[in-house]
């Protein structure tokens, strides 16, 4: 169905989402790519050696959980804005959910702003935790939300602007 | 009597491919000179807000903009190419002279090699009231948007959800306009599925099997009447909506800028799989005019990864033809011939190797 719509299936979703005991340790790519295109940038990002080298190009990235820190690199390199990082060791209640970004205005730290799920729906509002800048030349924003454990793999986008009710 | 100019590699096309191509001629040696018909060169680079996809080799994470001022870079720091805009090709002649118009005036050139790299232009659909103002090709809001700063207006409906149907949404987003839904005629999103999941989580729904039936309004676009399509690709009664939208935009397909080589007297074939007619050419780029070469969109619709690789071949081949770089020539045209087959391999190249293939294909009806 995803490419009907857009948004990845809870089986697609399952294919990129790590053991909850890998969940619990800390941030971890949660690499969201789904089709064999031509791409290979976030291979050459990550300087952990957990997202492998692609015999070819057209591959679906593989990533190696256990040898991933959730440094977030390869989360500003996609070309796709694809990958988000989770961290669920964040407290005994919530997680970390970082997310790339190229809207405006960004977001300031402190500041509560909607969260959406794949298919855009709201799921809240969240405060956002921290913004990392991606650069003058990369420019992706990257947001980090808190939310609860429940929907660390739930939330994708951000809105600003107030829930507007409208599932 | 104006005086002919001589050049030994003529590049009719200042975008991704011919730059691409200026660049890799030059560095071996040639002397170039660049046809921009525009009053700068970049081609449809500098629209391109978004990162490319690719590898490193095509500058895979930068965005177009960035790769276009490389490309314009490179070509203008190398003493050996020569570009002039706003210079429109008019004709290739049987006697070799190409002539155009730049400035006002006619001129008249003499290449020992041409590379055609004109690109592609967008279709058009049709349905009631597609005259409307308010109804623009995708092409036409990316210049409007990105180069001149001014949005199309506030409520956008997008038709086509191929890569630039998805990539245009995108920036009308980011630029703050309010996109309504995107439409795809056929039953699955034509382009990276990516690009649609990034704008579908930021909640724009992507309808496929829908169409357009009307446009209306009084002096310019109100409104749009969308329907669903069976799986004949046949209206659904009872399955209308309305949206109220003040802009219509359509990416609904491109075709190779072929006229060109129609004149020039390339042998012709028609390649649905590349988007139209396209020139006959064989692996290296050349076409059945001996010293013709061609390179990007006009060689059949595909990424502008794989024209600016298709550039850098043509322009090794033609300056190896003229004698130079004969210690690295063939070292860079089995590179790029490899960059190709690379980005071509997966199922989003699928159907550029089948036109090709269809295309090479002797005993096709070629006209």
């Amino acid at each position: 169905m995803l490419n009907k719509t857009g948004v990845p299936t809870a089986e697609d979703v399952l294919t990129v989402t790590p053991s909850e005991e890998r969940l619990k340790k800390g941030p971890v790519a949660i690499i969201e790519c789904f089709q064999e295109i031509p791409c290979n940038p976030c291979t050459e990002a990550c300087k952990q050696g957990a997202i492998q080298p692609m015999e070819d190009i057209n591959n679906l990235p593989q990533l190696d959980y256990d040898q991933c820190n959730g440094c977030g690199v390869c989360l500003s390199r996609c070309p796709g804005l694809a990958i988000f990082i989770v961290d669920a060791s964040y407290s005994e209640t919530e997680a970390i959910v970082r997310i790339p970004f190229e809207y405006v205005p960004v977001p300031r730290v402190g500041e509560s702003v909607v969260g959406l799920n794949r298919a855009g729906e709201e799921l809240g509002t969240f405060v956002v935790n921290k913004v990392q800048s991606g650069g003058q030349k990369n420019k992706t924003y990257t947001i980090w939300l808190v939310v609860p454990k429940a929907l660390a793999m739930d939330v994708r986008s951000i809105r600003l602007g107030g829930l507007r009710h409208a599932n | 009597m104006p005086k002919v100019k001589e050049i030994e590699v003529l590049i009719i096309g200042g975008g991704p491919a011919g730059l691409s191509a200026a660049a890799a001629a030059a560095e071996l040696g040639a002397s170039v000179l660049v046809f921009e018909r525009d009053d700068k060169t970049g081609g449809q680079l500098v629209k391109q807000t978004h990162k490319f996809f690719g590898s490193k080799k095509q500058y895979a994470g930068d965005r177009g903009y960035q790769i276009g001022n490389l490309l314009i870079d490179q070509c203008m720091s190398n003493p050996k190419v020569e570009v002039w805009t706003d210079t429109t090709a008019l004709g290739i002649y049987e006697d070799g002279v190409v002539t155009a118009e730049g400035q006002g005036k006619h001129l008249k050139i003499k290449p020992e090699r041409i590379i055609v790299a004109t690109g592609a232009s967008e279709k058009m659909i049709a349905f009631p009231n597609n005259d409307l103002p308010g109804i623009y090709g995708a092409g036409a809001v990316q210049t409007l948007m990105n180069v001149h700063g001014i949005v199309p207006g506030q409520r956008v409906l997008m038709i086509g959800a191929g890569n630039i149907g998805l990539i245009v949404s995108y920036q009308m987003m980011q630029a703050g306009v309010e996109v309504v839904a995107i439409i795809e005629a056929a039953p699955t999103i034509g382009g990276y599925l990516v690009h649609a999941s990034k704008i579908r989580r930021a909640g724009v729904p992507i309808l496929t099997s829908h169409t357009i039936t009307e446009a209306y309004g009084q002096d310019s676009v109100e409104g749009a009447i969308i329907c669903q399509l069976d799986e004949k690709w046949q209206p659904i009664p009872g399955s209308e909506q309305d949206l109220k939208v003040d802009v219509i935009c359509l990416a609904v397909g491109l075709s190779p800028l072929t006229e060109l080589c129609f004149q020039a007297d390339c042998e012709m074939k028609f390649v649905p799989e590349l988007s139209g007619h396209v020139p006959l050419r064989n692996k290296y780029l050349e076409t059945t005019r001996p010293g013709l070469y061609v390179a990007g969109d006009v060689s059949g619709v595909e990424e502008a990864s794989s024209a600016m690789v298709e550039g850098r071949l043509a322009g090794v081949c033609a300056a190896f033809s003229l004698g130079y770089g004969n210690d690295v020539a063939p070292k860079l045209q089995a590179d790029a011939l490899a960059e190709l087959s690379e980005l071509r391999a997966g199922p989003a190249g699928q159907k550029t190797v089948n036109g090709i293939k269809k295309l090479m294909d002797k005993g096709g009806a070629a006209c």
